[in-house]
Protein backbone atom coordinates (compact mmCIF):
# COMPACT_ATOMS: atom_id res chain seq x y z
CA UNK A 1 0.00 0.00 0.00
CA UNK A 2 1.67 3.19 -1.11
CA UNK A 3 1.46 5.93 0.70
CA UNK A 4 3.62 9.47 1.21
CA UNK A 5 5.10 11.54 3.75
CA UNK A 6 2.58 13.84 5.86
CA UNK A 7 3.43 17.11 7.64
CA UNK A 8 2.45 15.19 10.96
CA UNK A 9 5.49 12.24 10.75
CA UNK A 10 7.42 14.47 9.20
CA UNK A 11 7.59 17.53 12.12
CA UNK A 12 10.27 15.51 13.96
CA UNK A 13 12.35 15.39 10.62
CA UNK A 14 11.96 19.22 10.26
CA UNK A 15 12.31 19.93 13.75
CA UNK A 16 15.94 18.09 13.70
CA UNK A 17 17.25 19.97 10.61
CA UNK A 18 16.16 23.46 11.78
CA UNK A 19 16.74 26.65 9.53
CA UNK A 20 18.53 24.07 7.32
CA UNK A 21 15.02 23.61 5.62
CA UNK A 22 13.77 26.80 4.45
CA UNK A 23 9.97 25.87 3.94
CA UNK A 24 8.00 22.92 3.53
CA UNK A 25 5.44 22.34 0.89
CA UNK A 26 2.79 19.77 0.54
CA UNK A 27 0.64 19.18 -2.44
CA UNK A 28 -1.82 16.68 -2.84
CA UNK A 29 0.22 14.50 -0.25
CA UNK A 30 3.44 15.11 -1.80
CA UNK A 31 5.93 16.83 0.34
CA UNK A 32 8.69 19.08 -0.73
CA UNK A 33 11.64 20.04 1.72
CA UNK A 34 12.69 23.64 0.21
CA UNK A 35 16.78 24.03 1.15
CA UNK A 36 19.60 25.95 -0.02
CA UNK A 37 22.70 25.02 -1.51
CA UNK A 38 24.99 25.01 1.47
CA UNK A 39 23.55 22.80 3.47
CA UNK A 40 21.96 20.48 0.93
CA UNK A 41 24.23 17.89 1.79
CA UNK A 42 23.66 18.07 5.36
CA UNK A 43 19.93 17.58 4.99
CA UNK A 44 20.43 14.78 2.49
CA UNK A 45 22.48 12.78 4.97
CA UNK A 46 20.33 13.33 7.77
CA UNK A 47 17.41 12.42 5.58
CA UNK A 48 19.28 9.15 4.27
CA UNK A 49 20.77 8.51 7.70
CA UNK A 50 17.92 9.36 10.61
CA UNK A 51 14.95 9.28 8.19
CA UNK A 52 15.79 5.85 6.55
CA UNK A 53 15.54 7.05 3.06
CA UNK A 54 18.28 4.84 1.59
CA UNK A 55 17.12 5.40 -2.01
CA UNK A 56 17.99 8.09 -4.54
CA UNK A 57 15.00 7.31 -7.33
CA UNK A 58 16.40 10.41 -9.20
CA UNK A 59 17.54 13.65 -9.28
CA UNK A 60 16.85 16.34 -11.74
CA UNK A 61 16.63 20.08 -12.83
CA UNK A 62 14.18 22.73 -14.15
CA UNK A 63 14.94 25.69 -15.46
CA UNK A 64 12.41 28.28 -15.11
CA UNK A 65 13.74 30.97 -17.43
CA UNK A 66 13.38 34.18 -17.11
CA UNK A 67 12.62 33.43 -13.66
CA UNK A 68 15.69 33.85 -11.22
CA UNK A 69 16.56 32.19 -8.95
CA UNK A 70 16.55 30.26 -12.84
CA UNK A 71 17.63 26.41 -11.43
CA UNK A 72 15.66 24.11 -9.06
CA UNK A 73 17.90 20.71 -8.47
CA UNK A 74 14.81 18.40 -7.55
CA UNK A 75 15.95 15.09 -5.48
CA UNK A 76 13.30 12.45 -5.14
CA UNK A 77 14.39 10.06 -2.21
CA UNK A 78 12.27 6.31 -1.27
CA UNK A 79 12.57 4.73 1.71
CA UNK A 80 12.51 0.93 1.32
CA UNK A 81 11.72 0.33 4.83
CA UNK A 82 8.84 2.91 5.82
CA UNK A 83 7.26 2.49 2.09
CA UNK A 84 7.78 6.84 1.70
CA UNK A 85 8.82 9.10 -0.27
CA UNK A 86 9.90 13.08 -0.26
CA UNK A 87 11.44 15.34 -2.33
CA UNK A 88 14.22 18.02 -2.03
CA UNK A 89 14.25 21.31 -3.70
CA UNK A 90 17.10 23.67 -4.38
CA UNK A 91 17.25 26.69 -5.71
CA UNK A 92 19.91 28.07 -8.20
CA UNK A 93 21.09 31.24 -9.40
CA UNK A 94 21.41 31.84 -12.85
CA UNK A 95 25.06 33.56 -12.51
CA UNK A 96 26.24 30.78 -10.27
CA UNK A 97 25.42 27.18 -11.44
CA UNK A 98 27.19 25.22 -8.99
CA UNK A 99 26.15 22.68 -6.11
CA UNK A 100 28.15 20.31 -3.93
CA UNK A 101 27.65 16.91 -5.10
CA UNK A 102 25.15 14.18 -3.31
CA UNK A 103 27.95 11.11 -4.99
CA UNK A 104 29.14 10.72 -1.36
CA UNK A 105 25.42 10.28 -0.03
CA UNK A 106 23.72 7.66 -2.63
CA UNK A 107 26.41 6.63 -5.10
CA UNK A 108 23.38 6.52 -7.78
CA UNK A 109 23.79 10.34 -7.81
CA UNK A 110 26.66 10.37 -9.55
CA UNK A 111 25.34 9.45 -13.45
CA UNK A 112 21.90 11.50 -12.81
CA UNK A 113 24.25 14.48 -11.92
CA UNK A 114 26.85 13.65 -14.81
CA UNK A 115 23.17 13.69 -16.57
CA UNK A 116 21.94 17.22 -15.28
CA UNK A 117 25.53 18.52 -16.10
CA UNK A 118 25.39 17.36 -19.56
CA UNK A 119 22.28 18.83 -20.57
CA UNK A 120 21.54 21.90 -18.24
CA UNK A 121 25.49 22.93 -17.38
CA UNK A 122 25.12 22.51 -13.52
CA UNK A 123 28.64 22.15 -12.23
CA UNK A 124 28.74 19.59 -9.62
CA UNK A 125 31.50 20.45 -6.61
CA UNK A 126 33.91 17.89 -5.91
CA UNK A 127 32.21 15.21 -8.24
CA UNK A 128 34.08 12.39 -8.75
CA UNK A 129 33.70 12.10 -13.02
CA UNK A 130 31.80 15.11 -14.18
CA UNK A 131 32.03 14.45 -17.63
CA UNK A 132 29.17 14.22 -20.69
CA UNK A 133 26.80 11.01 -20.55
CA UNK A 134 24.16 11.44 -23.13
CA UNK A 135 25.50 13.87 -25.90
CA UNK A 136 28.90 13.01 -27.95
CA UNK A 137 31.91 14.24 -26.03
CA UNK A 138 32.67 16.96 -28.52
CA UNK A 139 29.06 18.83 -28.25
CA UNK A 140 29.22 22.39 -27.29
CA UNK A 141 26.36 23.68 -25.14
CA UNK A 142 24.07 22.63 -23.12
CA UNK A 143 20.69 21.52 -25.30
CA UNK A 144 17.84 21.54 -22.69
CA UNK A 145 18.50 25.12 -21.28
CA UNK A 146 15.57 27.22 -22.09
CA UNK A 147 17.57 29.42 -24.78
CA UNK A 148 17.93 26.82 -27.30
CA UNK A 149 15.57 26.37 -30.03
CA UNK A 150 12.91 23.62 -29.64
CA UNK A 151 13.21 22.88 -33.33
CA UNK A 152 16.78 22.47 -34.99
CA UNK A 153 14.99 22.35 -38.77
CA UNK A 154 12.31 24.71 -40.27
CA UNK A 155 9.43 22.99 -40.84
CA UNK A 156 9.16 23.04 -44.76
CA UNK A 157 6.11 24.27 -46.46
CA UNK A 158 5.32 25.91 -50.16
CA UNK A 159 6.27 28.66 -49.38
CA UNK A 160 9.94 28.19 -47.87
CA UNK A 161 10.14 24.49 -49.45
CA UNK A 162 13.14 26.00 -51.82
CA UNK A 163 15.14 27.58 -49.20
CA UNK A 164 14.93 25.07 -46.02
CA UNK A 165 15.98 22.19 -49.00
CA UNK A 166 18.97 24.73 -49.95
CA UNK A 167 20.14 25.15 -46.67
CA UNK A 168 19.97 20.89 -45.85
CA UNK A 169 23.44 19.49 -45.70
CA UNK A 170 23.69 16.34 -48.02
CA UNK A 171 26.09 13.37 -47.80
CA UNK A 172 29.33 13.08 -50.34
CA UNK A 173 29.95 9.83 -51.80
CA UNK B 1 9.32 -15.70 -72.47
CA UNK B 2 13.09 -14.52 -71.63
CA UNK B 3 16.41 -16.41 -70.78
CA UNK B 4 15.49 -19.83 -70.26
CA UNK B 5 13.24 -20.42 -73.52
CA UNK B 6 16.12 -19.72 -75.61
CA UNK B 7 18.92 -21.28 -74.04
CA UNK B 8 17.63 -24.68 -75.25
CA UNK B 9 17.83 -24.15 -78.23
CA UNK B 10 20.28 -21.57 -79.08
CA UNK B 11 23.33 -22.85 -76.62
CA UNK B 12 24.25 -19.27 -77.11
CA UNK B 13 22.57 -15.87 -75.88
CA UNK B 14 24.43 -12.65 -76.23
CA UNK B 15 24.11 -9.53 -74.22
CA UNK B 16 26.29 -6.46 -72.95
CA UNK B 17 27.95 -7.09 -69.39
CA UNK B 18 26.37 -4.48 -67.94
CA UNK B 19 23.15 -5.83 -68.32
CA UNK B 20 24.37 -9.04 -66.93
CA UNK B 21 26.26 -7.77 -64.23
CA UNK B 22 23.17 -5.62 -63.69
CA UNK B 23 20.82 -9.08 -63.73
CA UNK B 24 23.19 -10.39 -60.92
CA UNK B 25 23.23 -7.49 -58.50
CA UNK B 26 19.69 -7.09 -58.51
CA UNK B 27 18.74 -10.43 -57.83
CA UNK B 28 21.49 -11.07 -54.96
CA UNK B 29 21.31 -8.28 -52.81
CA UNK B 30 22.44 -8.82 -49.03
CA UNK B 31 21.18 -6.29 -46.73
CA UNK B 32 22.92 -5.54 -43.35
CA UNK B 33 21.77 -6.68 -40.78
CA UNK B 34 21.12 -3.12 -38.96
CA UNK B 35 18.20 -2.16 -37.05
CA UNK B 36 18.00 1.12 -35.62
CA UNK B 37 14.56 1.70 -33.49
CA UNK B 38 11.21 0.40 -34.13
CA UNK B 39 11.14 0.06 -37.75
CA UNK B 40 13.64 -2.42 -37.23
CA UNK B 41 10.32 -4.61 -35.94
CA UNK B 42 8.68 -3.93 -39.27
CA UNK B 43 12.01 -5.04 -41.22
CA UNK B 44 12.53 -8.20 -39.12
CA UNK B 45 8.61 -9.20 -40.58
CA UNK B 46 9.39 -8.11 -44.24
CA UNK B 47 12.05 -11.14 -43.52
CA UNK B 48 10.00 -13.44 -41.80
CA UNK B 49 7.24 -16.25 -43.49
CA UNK B 50 4.83 -13.86 -43.69
CA UNK B 51 5.81 -11.31 -46.09
CA UNK B 52 9.56 -13.51 -47.36
CA UNK B 53 11.95 -11.09 -48.16
CA UNK B 54 13.85 -14.36 -49.71
CA UNK B 55 11.62 -13.79 -52.84
CA UNK B 56 13.62 -11.06 -53.90
CA UNK B 57 16.37 -12.82 -53.24
CA UNK B 58 17.46 -11.03 -50.56
CA UNK B 59 17.10 -13.45 -47.67
CA UNK B 60 20.63 -13.51 -46.48
CA UNK B 61 21.12 -10.45 -43.95
CA UNK B 62 24.66 -9.77 -42.82
CA UNK B 63 25.55 -9.19 -39.59
CA UNK B 64 29.03 -7.85 -40.80
CA UNK B 65 29.38 -4.31 -43.42
CA UNK B 66 31.98 -6.78 -44.92
CA UNK B 67 29.53 -8.81 -46.48
CA UNK B 68 26.44 -6.60 -47.36
CA UNK B 69 25.62 -4.53 -50.26
CA UNK B 70 22.57 -2.47 -48.62
CA UNK B 71 22.14 -0.91 -45.77
CA UNK B 72 18.56 -0.04 -44.56
CA UNK B 73 18.58 2.59 -42.03
CA UNK B 74 15.55 1.34 -40.01
CA UNK B 75 14.71 3.93 -37.32
CA UNK B 76 15.64 7.40 -36.00
CA UNK B 77 19.57 8.11 -36.16
CA UNK B 78 21.03 10.09 -33.14
CA UNK B 79 23.82 12.66 -33.09
CA UNK B 80 26.29 10.27 -31.67
CA UNK B 81 25.06 7.25 -33.59
CA UNK B 82 25.73 9.17 -36.89
CA UNK B 83 29.43 8.36 -36.72
CA UNK B 84 28.73 5.07 -36.52
CA UNK B 85 26.70 5.13 -38.98
CA UNK B 86 29.28 6.30 -41.62
CA UNK B 87 31.70 4.13 -40.12
CA UNK B 88 29.49 1.16 -41.35
CA UNK B 89 28.86 2.41 -44.60
CA UNK B 90 32.14 3.06 -45.34
CA UNK B 91 33.02 -0.39 -44.13
CA UNK B 92 31.03 -1.85 -46.75
CA UNK B 93 32.57 -2.63 -50.34
CA UNK B 94 31.48 -1.19 -53.30
CA UNK B 95 28.86 -1.36 -55.19
CA UNK B 96 26.59 -0.44 -52.01
CA UNK B 97 23.47 1.15 -52.04
CA UNK B 98 21.56 2.68 -48.62
CA UNK B 99 17.48 2.98 -48.01
CA UNK B 100 16.63 5.25 -45.70
CA UNK B 101 13.38 3.01 -43.96
CA UNK B 102 10.54 5.17 -42.38
CA UNK B 103 10.07 8.78 -41.98
CA UNK B 104 13.01 9.73 -39.35
CA UNK B 105 15.32 8.37 -41.35
CA UNK B 106 14.30 9.88 -44.45
CA UNK B 107 13.60 13.34 -43.01
CA UNK B 108 13.77 13.18 -38.96
CA UNK B 109 10.38 12.31 -38.43
CA UNK B 110 8.61 13.91 -35.70
CA UNK B 111 11.75 14.18 -33.95
CA UNK B 112 12.55 17.54 -34.85
CA UNK B 113 15.18 18.03 -32.16
CA UNK B 114 18.37 18.24 -31.27
CA UNK B 115 19.46 14.79 -30.51
CA UNK B 116 18.87 13.52 -34.09
CA UNK B 117 19.60 13.72 -37.52
CA UNK B 118 17.16 15.42 -40.01
CA UNK B 119 17.37 12.56 -42.51
CA UNK B 120 20.08 10.34 -42.92
CA UNK B 121 20.69 11.91 -46.38
CA UNK B 122 23.03 14.36 -43.76
CA UNK B 123 25.37 11.76 -43.48
CA UNK B 124 24.99 9.06 -46.44
CA UNK B 125 23.90 8.68 -49.67
CA UNK B 126 20.88 7.29 -50.08
CA UNK B 127 19.01 5.35 -52.82
CA UNK B 128 15.22 4.91 -51.53
CA UNK B 129 13.44 6.72 -49.00
CA UNK B 130 10.48 4.44 -47.87
CA UNK B 131 7.65 6.85 -46.09
CA UNK B 132 5.42 5.71 -43.53
CA UNK B 133 5.64 5.37 -39.78
CA UNK B 134 6.80 2.87 -39.49
CA UNK B 135 6.11 1.86 -43.08
CA UNK B 136 4.44 -1.78 -43.69
CA UNK B 137 6.33 -4.56 -44.36
CA UNK B 138 4.42 -4.20 -48.13
CA UNK B 139 6.01 -0.46 -48.26
CA UNK B 140 9.61 -1.92 -47.39
CA UNK B 141 9.07 -4.37 -50.50
CA UNK B 142 7.96 -2.05 -53.16
CA UNK B 143 11.24 0.39 -51.64
CA UNK B 144 13.44 -2.70 -52.48
CA UNK B 145 11.91 -3.74 -55.76
CA UNK B 146 12.25 0.51 -56.74
CA UNK B 147 16.08 -0.05 -56.01
CA UNK B 148 16.31 -2.95 -57.80
CA UNK B 149 14.22 -1.03 -60.83
CA UNK B 150 17.33 1.25 -60.34
CA UNK B 151 20.02 -0.85 -60.16
CA UNK B 152 19.10 -2.65 -63.46
CA UNK B 153 19.61 0.65 -65.05
CA UNK B 154 23.04 1.75 -63.47
CA UNK B 155 25.92 2.19 -65.64
CA UNK B 156 28.48 -0.28 -64.96
CA UNK B 157 30.87 2.68 -64.62
CA UNK B 158 28.86 4.07 -61.86
CA UNK B 159 31.56 2.00 -59.35
CA UNK B 160 34.70 2.29 -60.40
Amino acid sequence: MEQTVTTANLDATVAALGDAVNDVRVFRDEVTLITTKGRVVEVLTHLRDAQHFDMLTDETCVDYLPKEPRFAILYQLYSTSRNIRVRVKVMLSEYDRSIPTAAGVWIAANWLEREIYDLFGINFENHPDLRRIMMPPGWEGHPLLKENPVKVEEVAFTFNRERVEADKPRAQE
Amino acid sequence: MGLEQKLGNMGVVTMSAEKAINWARTNAIWPMLFGLACCAIEMMSTQASNYDLSRFGMELMRASPRQSDLMIVAGRVSRKMAPVLRNLYDQMPEPKWVIAMGDCASCGGVFNNYAVIQGVDEIVPVDVYVAGCPPRPEALIDGILKLQDKIKKEPLTKWQ
